[in-house]
């Protein structure tokens, strides 16, 4: 087995993976970034809209401008990127195993960074199943990065901002959407967002659910009803749809089997995607020396991850000794004010109060760590 | 159906074709793509069958999580055509079930 | 069924009088200006900056609405591209006796060409009249969006949003 030792190793080469390796290896660190896939950027490349936020959080460009860019900035910035490697094992003393094009590798890191992502939630129904049901996520990269469109007509399942954001570039790529399905009483994601699906003309079914899709051997049809108070459907309210595809854009998860691995205490979330690492405001989990960033701290969007990345970076950083107390006291301040502005107003209250418990809950660990200690 | 021409996106020109043999039927595929959306574009979305109830599965998460587009890849079965490239010549079957691991040469 | 842009993905008539983007009846009567039809607080500013008059206002807390101001505002329509949620068209009370003109971001193919006659959609991309294309514009600034314009009968001023998608080839 072939030994590999580092300052600072990051899993994942996604929005949050790159960023903290931008700020590691430009305050001196030695970074090393893994990632399984054969590309880096994560989920970047596939964002081809404008994104929200302000001129700080590159808003108005292109989701997988902002990938470009950021990749730039880390191959400049000195971190090696090992990709087609698979992170298979965490210990808490930081070593793991890596294999990569088929050689195994021991990788050992004075500090590490998980910032392995989120993975679509599956919601089932009668022919859930059936071939032509996938993941919204997944046809925006069919036809965004590997440019097939996954069906002509479509209907998605819920109307978050994947699920309408996702319908948009479907119907920009050529494809039909014949309707969004959502079953809550209103929308999901921002207005904007829906505004652009309704004036092309797609219908938004809040109150809905998928009853069924039927079909032999693939996707044929769809067929949905309305819901009452209760979530049950309202018998009669039934519609149907000739469609050959049909997304579910129904939430994600935290993909956190590493940070179980290492040992790491959790936090249960429902709106942040479930189980979710605690952590301090340097993204410290529990383990000390092990850091967290983006999704797999919780559900929320590229900019806030590539935020979190920024701050386990420069924490790992500050931490190995590359940079001054104040230094990284100043760049932390810096970017806790871009978080907090990413989680104000109407939809980002929710995140806002997530994060804070998450926070205090950690607080709350480490106290009672230290009572125990005094004992 | 490939998305040539795009609003936002350059056009998709110059890409570098190659063949992967499906059940032993040439497709035409794009250099470096996955094998997954290289069969979605010929039109074939059934990738595999379950084990007991032999169901029809195929692409669900395209980023090698959900194991529903497995296939049997130059012989290898079990693999997630969705994160596995294609490569010039390579033979992909569907799996029936779970397919045994050859022994390798 | 419930108005409004939660439950339908279309600011009700309530919403948009309360809107600060949305400028005054005298404003629109006088010409070309922006409307910006952005009625939830989410963190986004781009078209504050990118109004080199100083048009638009959000201040410090990037989750405030937009305000035009419509005195400054000159109709250029730099800031239709720059809004990444599509919210922003212009429209010009004053281009004819008979007709107005919208101009909107357009993010579809194919693009029509100047002078196509095509169908005018309101916000719920319901057909309400036909359009004449006035202008495609397609500015590197833009980043990739078309910004169309089109000349409508004027008592549709206030409904037309877009234009219905034309058919691939």
């Amino acid at each position: 087995m072939k030994k590999i030792v580092t300052d600072v190793a990051i899993i994942g080469a996604g929005s949050a993976g790159l960023s903290a390796a931008y700020q590691a290896a430009t305050a001196g660190a030695d970074v090393l970034v893994i990632d399984e896939n054969s590309r880096p950027g994560g989920q970047l490349f596939k964002q081809i809209h404008k994104f929200f936020g302000s001129k700080a959080h590159q808003a108005g460009t292109r989701g997988y401008v902002i990938g470009e860019q950021l990749l730039e900035k880390v191959e400049k910035s000195g971190a090696t990127v090992m990709l087609d490697s698979l992170v298979y094992g965490l210990l808490p003393d930081k070593s793991m195993g890596v294999i990569s094009n088929g050689v195994n590798y021991s990788v050992k890191a004075k500090k590490i960074i998980i910032a392995s992502g989120a993975k679509e939630n599956y919601m089932a129904f009668p022919g859930s199943t059936l071939p032509g049901v996938m993941g919204a996520g997944a046809a925006q990269t069919m036809v965004n990065v590997n440019r097939v469109l996954p069906g002509e007509r479509i209907l998605m399942v819920g109307s978050g901002n994947v699920g309408l954001i996702v319908s948009y570039q479907l119907m920009q790529a050529g494809a039909e959407v014949v309707g969004i399905v959502e079953g809550a009483p209103k929308i999901g994601g921002y207005g904007v967002h829906a505004g652009k699906i309704r004036r092309a003309g797609v219908p938004i079914y809040v109150g809905h659910t998928i009853k069924r899709v039927y079909g032999r051997e693939e996707v044929e049809g769809v067929e949905i009803a309305a819901l009452d108070e209760k979530w049950n459907m309202i018998p009669g309210t039934e519609k149907q749809f000739d469609v050959d595809t049909v997304c579910l854009a129904v939430g994600l998860n935290p993909m956190t089997e590493l940070v179980w691995m290492a040992g790491c205490k959790f936090d249960f979330i429902p709106s942040f995607g479930g189980h979710v690492p605690l952590h301090d405001e340097n993204m410290e989990t529990t383990v000390p020396g092990v850091y967290v960033a983006g999704d797999v701290t919780g559900v929320e969007e590229a900019s806030s991850a590539m935020e979190e990345g920024n701050m386990a970076g420069v924490a790992a950083a500050e931490a190995l000794g590359y940079i001054s107390h104040e230094e990284a006291a100043e760049k932390k301040a810096e970017i806790r004010a871009r978080l907090d502005t990413l989680r104000s107003g109407f939809f980002g209250a929710g995140r806002k109060a997530n994060k804070e418990k998450q926070l205090a809950d950690m607080q709350a660990y480490k106290d009672g760590m230290e009572k125990g200690a005094a004992c | 159906m490939r998305v040539i021409e795009h609003p936002i996106l350059d056009e998709l020109k110059d890409s570098k074709t190659v063949t992967l043999y499906y059940n032993g039927q040439p497709i035409e595929a794009l250099e470096g793509e996955p094998i997954a959306s290289a069969l979605m574009n010929a039109g074939i979305r059934v990738f595999r069958t379950t084990a007991k109830r032999h169901e029809p599965r195929g692409i669900f998460c395209a980023i090698g999580r959900c194991t529903d587009c497995m296939m049997i890849v130059d012989g290898i079965p079990n693999t997630r055509t969705c994160v596995t490239k294609v490569k010039d010549g390579m033979r992909v079957e569907k799996q029936e079930g779970l397919a045994s691991l050859k022994p390798q040469e | 069924m419930k108005e409004g842009v939660m439950y339908t993905g279309i600011p009700s008539r309530e919403e948009l009088a309360a809107c600060p983007g949305v400028p005054s009846k005298e404003r629109m009567a006088e010409g070309r200006v922006a409307v910006i039809e952005c009625v939830q607080e989410i963190p986004c500013n781009p078209c504050e900056s990118s109004c080199r008059f100083g048009a638009i206002t959000i201040g410090e807390q990037i989750t405030d609405l937009p305000t035009l101001h419509g005195e400054k505002c000159t109709g250029c329509g730099m800031c239709v591209a720059s809004c990444p949620g599509l919210a922003i068209t212009i429209v010009d009370k004053t281009y004819s006796d008979t007709e107005a003109v919208i101009e909107f971001p357009f993010e579809y193919l194919p693009l029509p060409q100047k002078g196509d006659i095509v169908d005018a959609v309101n916000r719920a991309g319901e057909t309400v009249c036909r359009g004449t294309v006035t202008s495609v514009k397609k500015l590197p600034a833009f980043a990739g969006t078309a910004v169309i314009g089109i000349a409508v009968p004027k008592e549709f001023a206030d409904e037309v949003r877009s234009m219905k998608r034309l058919k691939r080839a």
